[in-house]
């Protein structure tokens, strides 16, 4: 019976397969990483090793205030998002099918399925009436155009986690005479977490990346990290951004390791 | 239908719009609302420099399956270029999917069946590369696949070929860019549907069924169904419309239908045709999406 | 979370202060201003100069035409100066306000997309010709025949820079005809030639200066200051002038009609017919710029340069390309849409 014993961990060639996407995966991170500490003014042509561009970088104004400026919208889009979409799929998934479900479905999906250049130029038009009407050109308008696409990337992963979850729990809760309420934050959050940890990461993500809807709806001095790089794509792109790249996945990974140390000492 | 149920059905559609509120409404602001202008545009005639100009037209829409030729004034000739940028980007988008739900359900399993304390260290491991920005991983991509590159090095040093493998430039490098961008959206759904999963439940089917085969298609599949359809939409939708993957791996030889859209708000200067394109984008896609969401839903009912 | 919502406001409230005093709002092309021009200026006069970027003529003049968008200056290619001006979104400079306006070369002076330059300052100018590794190839790079009738040593080795405007002209001219042509045996022509060269091209993309350099590719229509740059790593690059037309342009900087920071913008246009300061911005962009005795504040390397200072033999062929007519831009579209389907 021994070979009859089924392991869920050890599907036949999970594992490897998975392990091997983690480091096809990592393989463009190593490169990237390398070429920041190339001497030569190109990200293609390794001239030897310098810390020339971390140098640049950090004396460069331009560079520091867009990948900050990227982060804090980053930051509050995903926010936002994660909240709306989690209320969302509470609101959409476990209950009776009803006339305008379809449609509050397709509205969260809407922003996946136009290419953002439309997007784009649609908030460009719309953005700037109001900006005019109004004479507020603050990050607003790019919060708002961010939380806005980063939704449906929220919305999906808390949805299919709350599909299909077990509803025993929350009954059970609620005969025990606990308010709806405390069976939301006690019972179904906790369920849910990981829903959302994993919807609240895509919509960071997502946002972190986008180029073309940022590159329309931006006022002056409004650059971010990925509008400042697309500018110098056309022209040359230098090792710097190599190295703010780096210095900001080093971050990540500091900021990480100090998270999951402190944690476990909690536990 | 007894009064008290239907006033229960009525309280819960009620908090059902309630709860989508705060969802609707910042789209309505910044993304569903705004489209409408689109909308509107590709009823417009084109502007001299690119815009529009208010008066009504249907040539944007008339322009998407044919034209008139611009040798042969009065000849009006199937606009082919446009299906075949359309077909490529349908094609690539869909073996876009395919390979990454090939390669992301075991990641995500493998993700969802480590010890819960090391779990979001591998979500985070997953992540982590992805707050790198899309240009520059996409840029570093490219440094992996050129001729010169890691891959290519790598196999000539080991003997195994003589001529480096021609990647860049090729529909190939744009399929294997976008597989590699969208990897995460399909694993982080999927993780999110299996890791619900209490895994003694497949290891007491496993002994209840007779093949590794009759367990995931009896138990695992309808489990990670809603997974595999939320990460399957995220990954084909946006590779329907990517612009800057194909710009910088394909080498803009071929344009995906993104990069179609753009060229008309840009140096196209024909603002209508875009709306109209993006408009039929929008219609299709949302019927596929439909279609595909009604029949998964149905089979799930059936199970 | 606290904390963060107050950090978010913190952030909304201080980017609406954009127009204050002693700021200004310059919108160009990405990578192309010098930091230590930036820095320079401030030093003079106390002026904060905010770069915001774009990367296409045409995304930057929809963003202006659109509003609300809290730039001052802009520096459009120059046929689009023409379709800026007759949208009213730039007005005519004030000149008593630039004493430096007579710096401008004489030859840059009374330009036909600004005659007697009421509206624009030079910023940089170029030309778009053939970056070729004469390691490679060696025979006759100052013909478009290179990307057109691609010799067998350049085959699949070859890159087009992705600009209509000059990658449709440059084969317009290549036919016999004028930049934006309406001559449809013309553009027959042309089309033809390219749609037959095409399958010969590796990629059709930016990006020359780091490829080239590299050896990923070849040769490629490029643009002369990014040709230089690529000579400097890779000493047998060399860049060809066609002898059948190559387009020559200028960027320059214009006075937007809803600027807020318009005396700044007086003296940043001021500052930067500056021969010194042009010469600043040339050594970092490694374009020339159009303001007479700046060569003397170049580096060394460019005062030389074949690539910067165009061989007298080939002047004659370097053509400004014109604000195209409507139809010549369908024809145009049209044939960078077979193109690139």
């Amino acid at each position: 019976m021994a070979d009859r014993n089924f392991s869920a961990s050890h599907l036949p060639g999970f594992t490897q397969i998975a392990l091997l996407v983690f480091a096809l995966l990592y393989l463009p991170i190593a490169v990237l990483v390398v070429y920041s500490f190339n001497a030569g003014t190109t990200s293609g042509l390794w001239e030897g090793f310098s810390f020339r561009w971390y140098g640049t970088a950090w004396q460069n104004d331009a560079v520091q205030s867009a990948t900050l400026r990227s982060l804090g919208i980053a930051v509050s889009a995903s926010i936002i998002a994660t909240f709306c979409a989690t209320l969302a799929a509470l609101g959409t998934t476990r209950r009776k099918s009803f006339r305008g479900q379809t449609f509050i479905y397709v509205m969260i999906n809407q922003p996946l399925m136009v290419p953002e250049i439309v997007t784009a130029v649609a908030l460009l038009i719309f953005f700037a009436s109001i900006k005019v009407a109004t004479g507020y050109q603050g990050l607003g308008y790019l919060i708002a155009a961010h939380s806005a696409f980063c939704i449906p990337f929220a919305y999906l992963p808390i949805r299919a986690r709350l599909e299909g979850m077990d509803l025993s729990l929350e009954t059970a809760a609620a005969d025990l005479y606990a308010t709806p309420w405390m069976t939301f934050r006690r019972v179904t959050l906790p369920l849910l977490a990981p829903g959302i940890i994993a919807g609240a990461m895509l919509a960071f993500v997502i946002s972190l990346d986008d180029v073309v809807i940022t590159e329309f709806v931006k006022s002056g001095g409004q650059d971010t990290l990925p509008t400042y790089m697309m500018g110098q794509l056309r022209r040359v792109m230098t090792p710097e951004v190599n190295a703010i790249s780096s210095v900001l996945l080093a971050l990540t990974v500091l900021l990480l390791t100090a998270f999951f140390l402190l944690t476990r000492k909690n536990d | 239908m007894s009064a008290a149920e239907d006033s229960r059905d009525k309280a819960s559609v009620r908090s059902a719009w309630l709860l989508s509120a705060p969802a609707i409404f910042v789209l309505t602001f910044a993304a569903c609302g705004p489209l409408l202008i689109m909308l509107v545009y590709s009823f417009l005639t084109k502007g001299q420099y690119g815009n529009v100009e208010g008066v009504f037209s249907l040539e944007g829409w008339r322009s998407i399956l044919y034209s008139e030729d611009i040798f042969d004034p009065g000849v009006f000739v199937w606009a082919d270029a446009h299906l075949t940028i359309f077909w490529r980007s349908v094609k690539l988008s869909i073996l876009t999917t395919l390979l990454t739900l090939l390669i992301g359900f075991p990641t995500a399993w493998f993700i969802a069946t480590r010890p819960p304390k090391s779990r979001p260290l591998w979500l985070f491991l997953i992540t982590i590369p992805f707050w790198t920005n899309l240009l520059i991983r996409t840029v570093a991509i490219f440094e992996v696949i050129r001729n010169e590159g890691v891959i290519n090095t790598v196999l000539l040093w080991s003997g195994l070929i003589t001529v480096p493998f021609q990647i860049t430039y090729t529909d190939t490098a744009v399929f294997i860019g976008m597989a590699y961008v969208f990897l995460p959206l399909m694993v982080l759904p999927l993780f999110a549907a299996i890791d619900r999963f209490d895994m003694r439940l497949i290891e007491a089917a496993y002994d209840l069924y007779a093949s590794r085969f009759a367990v995931l298609r009896r138990v695992i599949l309808p489990i990670v169904r809603p997974g595999v359809i939320a990460g399957s939409i995220l990954v084909f939708v946006p590779s329907l419309g990517a612009v800057v993957t194909p710009r910088i791996l394909g080498g803009g030889k071929n344009m995906m239908i993104g990069n179609f859209i753009e060229l008309q708000f840009g140096q196209g200067r024909n603002w209508p045709l875009g709306a109209a394109l993006s408009m039929t984008l929008l219609v299709i896609v949302t019927v596929a999406l439909l279609v595909y969401v009604r029949a998964a839903n149905r089979e799930t009912s059936h199970g | 979370m606290k904390k963060l919502l107050t950090a978010t406001a913190l952030l909304l409230a201080t980017s609406s202060l954009a127009s204050a005093e002693g700021q200004l709002q310059l919108f160009n092309w990405g990578n192309y201003t010098s930091p230590e021009l930036l820095a320079k200026f401030e030093a003079e006069t106390g002026i904060k100069v905010t770069v915001t970027d774009y990367d296409s003529n045409d995304a930057a003049l929809a963003k202006i035409e659109a509003g609300g968008h809290g730039f001052d200056l802009v520096v459009p290619t120059h046929q689009y100066v023409p379709i800026y001006a007759e949208k009213g979104l730039i007005v005519p400079l004030d000149l008593s306000k630039i004493p430096n306006h007579a710096n401008i070369a004489p030859e840059w002076m009374d330009v036909a997309w600004d005659p007697g330059r009421t509206l624009t300052i030079p910023w940089q100018w170029g030309t778009t010709g053939i970056a070729v590794d004469t390691a490679v190839y060696s025979g006759d790079i100052n013909t478009s025949d290179v990307f057109l009738n691609v010799p067998p040593e350049l085959v699949g080795k070859i890159n087009i820079v992705p600009e209509m405007n000059d990658v449709v002209n440059l084969a317009v001219m290549w036919a016999g005809g004028e930049p934006c042509s309406e001559d449809t045996a013309v553009l027959k022509k042309a089309r033809d030639a390219l749609l037959a060269a095409k399958p010969n091209w590796i990629s059709m993309d930016y990006g020359a200066t780091e490829k080239m350099s590299s050896g990923e590719w070849k040769a490629s229509v490029n643009w002369n200051g990014s040709t230089m740059r690529i000579r400097l790593a890779l000493p047998t690059a060399a860049y060809g002038y066609p002898k059948e037309g190559y387009p020559v342009w200028m960027d320059s900087v214009a006075l937007l009609k809803d600027a807020q920071n318009v005396e700044e913008a007086y003296k940043f246009l001021n500052f930067i017919a500056e021969p010194e300061n042009a010469g600043m911005i040339s050594a970092f962009a490694r374009y020339a710029n159009g303001i007479a005795g700046s060569e003397a504040f170049m580096p060394e390397d460019m005062k030389t340069a074949p690539e910067v200072v165009i061989p007298e033999e080939f002047k004659a062929a370097g053509k400004f390309i014109p604000t195209c007519s409507p139809k010549a831009q369908e024809y145009m579209t049209a044939i960078w849409t077979e193109l690139q389907k």
